[in-house]
């Protein structure tokens, strides 16, 4: 069964197969042009799982949603992991939320330590009891002169915690292993209780706080969906207005970041300024620097009136002409390219393998972007180019990232003078009952997907959540393979991927 | 009385003065660096405000630390100031001098890293032990630099005291041999870069312990212990400072308040010097360190050679 993004489909409809067809057809829509966008499961009645796979026909723009059922008698199936490296985190996933085996994983720990949704005995005894990482063995590389360093949970810096297990022969790292889970709160669940939507969408505000409005938005389009409620034009663009907003905000702040852990003092300091140029944006539009409280089910809770777009457009060409003067000092010191070029390379074939998406598979020239691919919404009538780089090291991310600025402020500068008239809110029915809704949002970090699920009662009944860095964390590790350890700051920078996203 | 007079008094105004300027020209270079970077930053007094509170604090120490970790900082301030004794500051002639002292005085730096680098592997912590191997390793390259700039001026001095090389006669090698000179300024400067951990060697910023080379191994200090690696730090900066302003400005005035006013406008001009190279320059990679190092040991070579030629 197919849907576009946004769409809605009956879960009657969704065909359910057996097996060993449903892991060929994955397997061999995989190998063809499709990409695992998520691999999930849920509740069937009798204590049985369903497992519904969402493939990404980016060609057709379509996505494919298929299941098979696990009989709660015998909960296992043979694992896809080895004939496709992508699926190795939604299987330990299923693993650990449902108590089901995938048989043949490589390498199946523990996600997040946390009891299945079951309330059968967990694969691992007393995972929810654990302290990270338990009892779990690291990988180890053995010899004299190898080493071992551990980073975190704790860091020096005020980011979030993960734990980051080096396996070193002086300075050159043989392998990283990273544990996460630290951040694990239980969204999932959250999401899925009962019928009241308002605390919905404000949970969805806090999966990243760096992605408030990339997740509500994805949050909002997928209730509208199964409400059938046809938004306002007017309310999709200013959505999209904050989404650019957020996009500019973050990647300059990261451009900031690797500035300032390569040495290099001036740009991180006026990049970091900048950041807080397009936080205050939002600020004015949405009363929240984050841009919380905008996105409601229905439309938007903010209106924007002509003179504060044409404020927003007098400001917005000032930062462009900042934006390109400061970035031209970055982009053209030897030293700083020194320090970004050749390191931590990513290869196309590899970010295809373990399904990589955002400005880290573009910086590795794996063309996807969800404006354009599934584009929905505004992005209908608005094209943005993707901004792609070749050589995928952490100057091709930093590339991407920059290119992605100006084709944002590009996109900004269009649309202000000429937003949709129009309402901002439309009234939300009921949930309709036992059905299926997908939305995707290409959030700064990349493609962010809400599958919402409805029973008999229209009552949501499963809601599952996929941030961009799901994905991309292992490709972290990759990246990292025979590389300094000292330029690990740098190359983990470059991905700046979330923890709670990851954790939940 | 004499001996009061003319033997203790000179050191310890020797010392008071090290002391007392040393942490100024940190905060210089901090002050230059915000300067940069569209900050105002913190006052050029900071590190004072710093040490000031870090001496009425505690010391915490690791379970696996021995009496190594709790007597390194005591053993690498002392060397500091023993080495101070044997640097003419300007008009401020050095109160310890013999033929000789300038190796002394490269050994005394030897022994203080030598024990930075056992207390850095005595709390145990892989990341110290990567940052005691990295400095092993730069030191190997930078003591190689620092040698073999002390022997060309002590060729061009015909002396090795430190006095006679960096300081009484220095003023006439500037008169025929400004090449080899020049070669040893540029030589020196970066040695100074790298023994002091600045940017494009070190980052003194950063918070990134797998990236640190000083910063990392001085990570588990705290207290009373960490204000005299601190201080240390900044004693070791002016030392270097201290010795390439002496060899850049030779002026005698004959005034004693001019020469040490221009004294100190060459140090606050190297302390800008530093600030601005570590802002307009990227950090380099680690990997990249040892090049810039044998450079900096190349050009006092060629210094070398030239000076043999000439002569």
């Amino acid at each position: 069964m197919e849907l576009f993004n946004g769409g809605n489909i009956s879960l009657k409809d969704i065909p359910v197969l057996a097996e060993k067809e449903f892991r060929e057809e994955v397997i061999l829509r995989c190998r063809e042009d499709a990409r695992l966008m998520n691999f999930f499961g849920c509740a069937e009645d009798g204590g049985d799982v369903r497992l519904i796979v969402i493939l990404g026909l980016s060609e057709e723009s379509l996505l494919r949603v298929f299941a098979t059922k696990i009989p709660a008698g015998s909960p296992r199936y043979q694992s896809l992991t080895r004939e496709l490296p992508q699926a190795q985190l939604f299987e330990r996933e299923i693993a650990e939320q449902w108590a089901v085996t995938p048989e043949g994983h490589p390498w199946l720990k523990p996600v997040r330590y946390h009891a299945n949704y079951r309330g059968v005995p967990d694969l691992w005894k007393d995972v929810a009891r654990q302290t990270i990482p338990g009892s779990y063995p690291f990988y180890a590389v053995g010899g004299e002169e190898v080493h071992e360093v551990g980073v975190g949970p704790v860091h020096a810096g005020i980011i979030e915690p993960g734990h980051f297990r080096f396996q070193c022969h002086g300075e050159e790292v043989l392998h990283l292993e990273i544990q996460l889970g630290y951040q694990h709160r239980g969204i999932e669940p959250l999401m899925g209780v009962g019928k009241d939507l308002k605390r919905g969408v404000l949970l969805s505000e806090s999966i990243a706080g760096d992605t408030s409005i990339g997740h509500s938005t994805a949050y909002c389009e997928a209730i509208e969906s199964l409400a059938g409620c046809a938004v306002p034009l007017r309310a999709q663009a200013l959505r999209a207005v904050t989404l650019e907003l957020e996009r500019l905000a973050n990647h300059v702040g990261d451009l900031g970041a690797l500035g300032m852990d390569a040495g290099f003092l001036p740009t991180s300091a006026y990049f970091g300024r900048m950041r807080g140029d397009y936080l205050n944006l939002l600020l004015e539009l949405t009363g929240n620097r984050f841009g919380k409280g905008l996105c409601r089910p229905g439309g938007v809770l903010f209106d924007m009136d002509t003179a504060m777009a044409e404020d927003f457009c007098r400001k917005l060409k000032r930062y462009k002409k900042e934006f390109e003067e400061v970035s031209d000092l970055f982009f053209t010191r030897p030293s700083v390219l020194a320090r970004f070029e050749g390191i931590g390379i990513l290869p196309l074939k590899t970010a295809k393998d373990l399904g990589v998406v955002g400005p880290v598979a573009r910086a590795s020239q794996s063309e996807q972007d969800v404006r354009i691919d599934y584009s929905s919404g505004i992005w209908q009538f608005y094209h943005v180019p993707i901004s792609l780089a070749a050589t995928g090291d952490v100057y091709a991310r930093a590339l991407v990232r920059r290119q992605e600025v100006m084709r944002s402020l590009e996109f900004l500068l269009k649309l202000l003078p000429s937003l949709p008239k129009g309402d901002i809110r439309a009234p939300l029915g009921p949930l309709k009952p036992e059905r299926l809704a997908v939305s995707l949002v290409e959030g700064w970090r990349g493609e962010i997907m809400h599958v919402g699920m409805t029973d008999g009662q229209g009552a949501l009944s499963r809601y599952k959540i996929k941030d961009p860095s799901f994905h991309n964390w292992f490709a972290l590790t990759h990246a990292m393979r025979n590389q300094e350890i000292s330029d690990f700051p740098l190359c983990n920078k470059s991905f700046n991927l979330s923890y709670c996203g990851h954790d939940l | 009385m004499d001996f009061i007079l003319n033997k203790a008094l000179p050191v310890l105004f020797h010392w008071g003065g090290v002391c007392l300027f040393a942490p100024f020209f940190l905060g210089v270079i901090a002050r230059v660096k915000a300067f940069f970077s569209g900050k105002t930053g913190p006052s050029v007094f900071q590190l004072y405000f710093d040490l000031a509170k870090l001496f009425r604090k505690k010391c915490v120490y690791s379970g696996t630390a021995t009496w190594i970790f709790r007597a390194a900082p005591a053993v690498i301030l002392g060397v500091m100031l023993t080495l101070s004794l044997m640097v003419p500051f300007g008009r401020f002639k050095a109160p310890v001098q013999f033929s000789g002292d300038v190796l002394l005085a490269v050994y005394l730096l030897a022994v203080g890293r030598f024990f930075m680098i056992l207390a850095a592997l005595d709390t145990g912590s892989s990341f110290e032990g990567m940052g005691a191997s990295r400095e092993a390793f730069f030191s190997c390259l930078s003591e190689l630099a620092l040698f073999m700039n002390f022997i060309v001026l002590a060729l061009l001095a015909k002396s090795i005291s430190l006095s006679q090389m960096i300081g009484a006669n220095i003023p006439m090698s500037w008169g025929g041999m400004e090449p080899v000179l020049l070669l040893v300024v540029v030589s020196f400067f970066i040695v100074l870069l790298a023994e002091n951990c600045r940017i494009p060697i070190d980052d003194p910023e950063t918070h990134l312990e797998l990236t640190m080379i000083h910063e990392v191994m001085i990570l588990d200090h705290s207290g009373v212990d960490l204000a005299f690696m601190l201080h240390a730090a900044a004693m070791k900066f002016f030392i270097f400072s201290g010795i390439l302003v002496s060899i850049i400005i030779p002026v005698r005035t004959g005034n004693a308040v001019m020469d040490m006013a221009i004294f100190f406008g060459g140090m606050l001009g190297l302390a800008v010097l530093v600030g601005v190279v570590e802002s307009t320059t990227a950090r380099f990679r680690l990997n990249r360190v040892r090049l810039l190092l044998l450079i900096s040991f190349a050009l006092a070579f060629f210094g070398l050679i030239v000076t043999l030629w000439r002569a």
